[in-house]
């Protein structure tokens, strides 16, 4: 679709924007790519995004589309080349429920059942817990988060990515994890991928990070690790 | 098993299990549904939803469970194709349906529940500012997809009328028990008038739970919230 004009504000250190700018490679879409000062907001993002003022932002010939997972299907069901969704409906599901199952905007579709949010079966909330907090809370969220990163492994079922033989919806929505939680890891001072417990699960992070467009799209590992250093510090301090 | 075998692990006090019933109503679906309870959860919601061990779950036919009432939903109107569609045709606007579901799911939620648990009038403030914010601006949503008709999706009920709507009763319940009206005639002339036609809508009719009944019901689940709140 020569001529289309297709455009990507992010931020480098986001991992919400990978998994867009991810789909756009891997469906070898021309876009134009645009970096965000998220201490200063452009008047374009929030334009383009008024409802939440974050990125990633698509813009396809003029209009904009928010929420990185929303923004994936959108991808998908518009460039119909190299398919990330599975035709058949019940793979589909499963596809969206193993994205859902990493992805943060999940907090609420239970919060309203759950006696604490913090006790959410949702793995990115764990691993957020075990990364802001300290001392007892801290070990039972890595727990928490090595126990969801289990059940994670369960969504491969055998296969070589979610997606079967080829990188799909789901190893795209997840895989950025594999390479955020090594930072984590390294801050805290925590072990939350356990390599023999979890062989599985680590052998896909790594076939995963090792695809060359996956590749060439990760931020380098230590400008990664000193934003999230920053970022760690900013999180403890704050929390009385 | 049959090819149209359904059954739905729900709950009467589900917002979420209520999406999947209008949507399977809208289909013309025969299903059984199979009443959960919070707590004690049954074997069958524990063997059918191991990772999140909640309602709503579809057992259809020889498939293994599906669960997340959005996904469900996908899941049914992708597998029965026949009209009516949940979710609109082209790419663009079946985005801004999934967004504005993210954006309700994401901030009426989370402000709902927190406006039960604050004990004062003081602590409700910030999330009755934020109910606020999202009525109105799903009015101005409202106004803008539903081109004059009746429903967000027009003439028939869509994937925003059934998430949002499905939502309604804990509306009513929270305005209740919190004594104030945030979904009213004056200030949201446009979602009062939808609220009442999702009501009354064929698919619906009957299943969103009374006020009275639900009230209670959420008394008792602020009580466990605050508790294991410590």
């Amino acid at each position: 679709m020569a001529g289309e004009s297709v455009t990507l504000i992010g931020f480098w250190g986001s991992p919400f924007v990978l998994r867009v700018k991810w789909a756009l490679e891997l469906k070898g879409i021309q876009y134009q790519y645009v970096e965000e000062d998220l201490s200063n907001k452009s008047a374009m993002l929030l334009q383009y995004n008024p409802v939440y003022k974050k990125v990633p932002v698509l813009v396809h010939e003029g209009k904009p589309l928010a929420e990185s997972l929303v923004i994936l299907e959108y991808i998908d069901e518009t460039w119909k080349q190299n398919p990330l969704l599975p035709q058949d409906p019940y793979e589909k599901a499963k596809a969206r429920f193993w994205s859902g199952f990493v992805d943060e905007k999940n907090t609420c579709y239970r919060v309203l059942f759950v006696p604490l949010v913090t006790h959410s079966t949702f793995l990115i909330l764990r691993v957020m817990a075990t990364f802001s907090k300290g001392g007892e809370e801290q070990q039972k969220a890595a727990q928490e988060a090595r126990e969801n990163l289990k059940t994670l492994e369960g969504g491969i079922e055998g296969k070589r990515y979610f997606g079967g033989e080829k990188i799909g919806f789901a190893d795209i929505a997840i895989g950025w994890l594999g390479y955020w939680v090594q930072i984590v890891e390294e801050i805290v001072g925590i072990n939350l991928i356990d390599k023999e417990l979890m062989a599985k699960l680590d052998a896909w992070f790594n076939d995963f990070l090792e695809h060359p467009v996956i590749r060439e799209s990760m931020p380098p590992r230590d400008k990664l690790l000193n934003h999230n250093t920053a970022f760690h510090k900013v999180l403890t301090s704050s929390s009385t | 098993m049959a090819k149209n075998d359904l059954k739905l692990l729900g709950g009467w006090f589900s917002p979420f299990a209520l999406r999947v019933q209008v949507a399977l109503n809208l289909k013309g679906l025969d299903y059984e549904v199979v009443e959960q309870t919070l707590s004690p959860k049954s074997e069958l919601l524990l063997k059918s939803n191991p990772v999140h061990k909640k309602i709503p779950v579809l057992l259809h036919a020889d498939h293994k469970p599906i669960c997340e009432s959005l996904i469900i939903v996908e899941y049914i109107d992708e597998v029965w194709t026949n009209a009516p569609s949940i979710l609109p045709q082209k790419p663009y606007d079946r985005a801004n349906a999934r967004f504005w579901l993210s954006y309700i799911d994401d901030k009426l939620l989370t402000s709902t529940k927190s406006i039960l648990m604050a004990e004062d009038d003081e602590a409700k403030k910030p999330h009755l500012e934020q109910i606020e914010e999202v009525l109105e601006k799903m009015e101005e949503v409202f106004n803008k997809y539903s081109e004059g008709k009746a429903f967000f999706g027009g003439d028939t009920i869509g994937l925003i009328d059934i998430g949002f709507g499905s939502f309604m009763s804990w509306i009513r319940v929270t305005e209740d028990i919190i004594g104030i009206k945030v979904l009213d005639e004056a200030r949201n002339p446009s979602l009062a008038q939808w609220a009442q036609s999702f009501a009354a809508h064929p698919s619906v009719k009957g299943l969103l739970p009374e006020t009275p009944k639900l009230t209670e019901f959420a008394k008792l689940l602020i009580l466990q919230w605050t508790a294991s709140a410590r």
